[in-house]
């Protein structure tokens, strides 16, 4: 069977020739349409549409967006708020910097459309520092919506107002946790907030009913309006409706962004199709499929099981579907749709211990067991790689990631012990070898050994 | 403190678009960072009270966040990706070979204050690396021959005049009209 095609919905035009992010190019392709559409409608039944969708959060945990809405507090009386996360900081995670530099009006129609359903007072747009460039398109396209009345006071006179602000962060990976975000919007360190009481519906910015969604997330908004919750709800397979746009990097040959409806392909697929497979020579050794936090799938191993609507399934890592279940069938997830591929000149420890570098960097430090251990998976791994490996390191360091896991606040503690624990369940054997090579000598070896940590 | 007319009047701006103050915390940080190379002791008291906060409030941001910077980078800052999809592509190759021609480990300023290098944490480019941001324009693919040739532009100070180097940003398609004013970056030299 052929390989399906790209449905792109989300980047239609962003990578069309003669198509500019500014906003004279976005009204002559339709742009602000549906806002028009919105003001118009009762807020309500937008917020109807969009659970109607299914449409799930595209930044990581997969959570129906239309229910999130639901849980906002409304009771209160007090401002509600609407946050864009653009902080897009998941390694191997690189979608929402194209709609950022490229299509920036349809995410703020998109945001001003779900400001209007939520009936928030204020929005924000919390945004990595490192996109530098990012944050002035948006601050020119908010400039440019509002002399047209697109936002800000008055929306295209139908007496609601909500102004957008761009707020950079400052290169902490944190900051992308919705609760971490917030205190960082507050003008305070990132360290996220316990759940419960803060659930963002009910206590969130300022304590105020606050809705943190994705940059994707809310363009999705917007097509939903245009084609109808039920309409959209089709697109895609059940209960992962829509489409996602995927970021393969690491060794393909053509690595890049493809938006495709959920479902539509296999991981298999994505790899040797989409991506024209691997470097010549060269055959998989493991994927990560949904950004480094996700656990690692080693291209040997076979997924059984059953899925929630009954249908049992025997899988190669090749015959996963992409969709939001179907990693998460073979113990994994999908989570920011971030693709990263091995080949078999990989070194797995050093490819783990990069890894653990990464979360001891940016763990916030504030809960015990990830501060601590995060660190010491880190020594641990570091030295595993400089010739200084034990047969005993392997049990040591998930002995370390399960203290972690389930002991913080946040997602974070799961997202810096799932790899160490992934990682050494399925490779144990290369981690109990380490113990017996030399250390690496990088002058030796020549320019072509290629170094991981 | 001495900040420049414009940096004042755009600091006063951020605050007003806030509900409450302490929340321009970090834009205005990265304001006065803008202007002079990093945040001081006496930045930091000057934003507290600019904030109505305690100088502590301040502080405790300042030294949680990797880019809110204690002491300047050098003129050029280069940062290179280390994160695992860069790696996978040789971003610490590409790191060394900078290392080498710029004269500065990773992490540090040269002498003479010219140059920086800052092994970074995932820059959110990861389909095309290694990634390497030379102040603030985002370089894709910068490996191996081409990373040589690259670091040498880098040091020459002519990488912007090199074609076979074109930023992720310098790659977008111009926007049709100026809508709105745009804020010229450094005056061109005669």
């Amino acid at each position: 069977m052929a390989v399906a095609k790209e449905k792109r919905i989300i980047l239609k035009y962003a990578d069309a020739k003669g198509y500019s992010n500014d906003l004279p190019c976005y009204l002559e392709h339709g742009g602000y349409d549906m806002l028009k559409k919105a003001v118009k409608s009762k807020p309500e039944d937008i917020c109807e549409e969009v659970l109607k969708s299914g449409v799930r959060g595209r930044g990581g945990a997969g959570f129906p967006t239309g229910m999130k809405w639901k849980f906002l507090d409304r009771k209160s009386g007090k401002p509600i708020y609407l946050i864009c996360n653009a902080d897009e900081s998941e390694p191997g995670t690189f979608k929402d910097r194209q709609i950022i530099y490229k299509d920036p009006h349809q995410l703020i129609e998109g945001m001003m459309i779900s400001a209007y359903a939520i009936q928030a007072k204020q929005a924000f747009i919390y945004i990595r520092a490192e996109f530098f460039e990012g944050a002035r398109i948006l601050d020119r396209a908010i400039a440019e919506a509002k002399a047209k009345k697109l936002c800000g006071d008055n929306v295209l006179g139908s007496g609601y107002s909500c102004d957008i602000v761009v707020h950079r962060g400052a290169g902490a990976y944190i900051c992308g946790e919705e609760t971490g975000l917030i205190e960082s919007l507050e003008g305070k360190r990132p360290n996220p907030r316990i759940k419960p009481p803060y659930f963002p519906a009910v206590l969130g910015v300022y304590q105020c009913p606050t809705i943190v969604n994705n940059v994707e997330t809310l363009c999705n908004v917007k097509h939903i309006l245009e084609m109808g919750g039920d309409a959209f709800s089709k697109l895609g397979i059940p209960n992962n409706t829509g489409t996602r746009i995927w970021c393969v990097s690491g060794q393909v040959q053509n690595p890049g962004y493809f938006e495709f409806e959920c479902g539509a392909l296999t991981l298999g697929e994505m790899i040797y199709d989409v991506c024209g497979g691997l470097n010549p020579g060269r055959s998989l050794k493991a994927v990560i499929p949904g950004g480094s936090s996700a656990k690692v799938l080693r291209s040997d191993e076979r997924f059984t099981g059953t899925l929630k609507d009954g249908t049992e399934f025997d899988w190669g890592v090749t015959d996963i579907p992409l969709d939001f279940d179907g990693p998460m069938a073979a113990g994994s997830m999908s989570g920011s749709g971030g693709i990263i591929v091995m080949d078999d000149s990989v070194d797995i420890v050093e490819a783990m211990a990069n890894i653990n570098a990464f979360y001891a960097h940016e763990s916030c430090g504030q809960c015990t067991p990830c501060r601590e251990g995060s660190l010491w998976m880190r020594k641990i791994s570091t030295r595993m790689c400089s010739g200084g490996a034990r047969e005993e390191d392997p049990d040591l360091l998930v002995s370390v990631a399960n203290q972690i896991e389930g002991r913080t606040i946040c997602a974070f503690g799961e997202a810096a012990a799932w790899p160490t624990q992934s990682f050494v369940a399925k490779f144990k054997d290369e981690f109990i070898a380490k113990a017996n090579q030399p250390a690496p000598d990088d002058d030796a070896e020549g320019p072509a050994r290629l170094r991981l940590i | 403190m001495e900040l420049s007319k414009d940096t004042l009047t755009k600091i006063d701006e951020v605050i007003g678009r806030y509900p409450e103050k302490r929340s321009a915390t970090l834009m205005v940080i990265h304001l006065v960072q803008d202007e002079q190379g990093c945040i001081t002791d006496e930045a930091v008291e000057w934003i507290a009270e600019k904030l109505e906060l305690q100088p502590v409030n301040i502080y405790e941001v300042v030294t949680f966040y990797p880019m809110i910077r204690r002491e300047p980078w050098g003129k050029t800052h280069v940062r290179v990706c280390r994160t695992l999809p860069c790696a996978l592509r040789g971003s610490y190759k590409t790191c060394r070979t900078l290392e080498e021609k710029l004269g500065v480990k990773e992490g540090h300023v040269s002498e003479d204050g010219e140059f920086s290098i800052e092994f970074m944490e995932c820059l959110a480019d990861c389909g095309k690396g290694p990634v390497v941001i030379v102040d603030e324009k985002t370089y894709e693919d910068v490996q191996g021959e081409a990373a040589e040739k690259f670091a040498e532009q880098v040091k020459n100070g002519t990488l912007a005049k090199d074609r076979n180097f074109t930023s992720y940003e310098d790659g977008l398609a111009k926007p049709r009209k100026k809508t709105v004013a745009s804020k010229k970056k450094g005056a061109r030299r005669k």
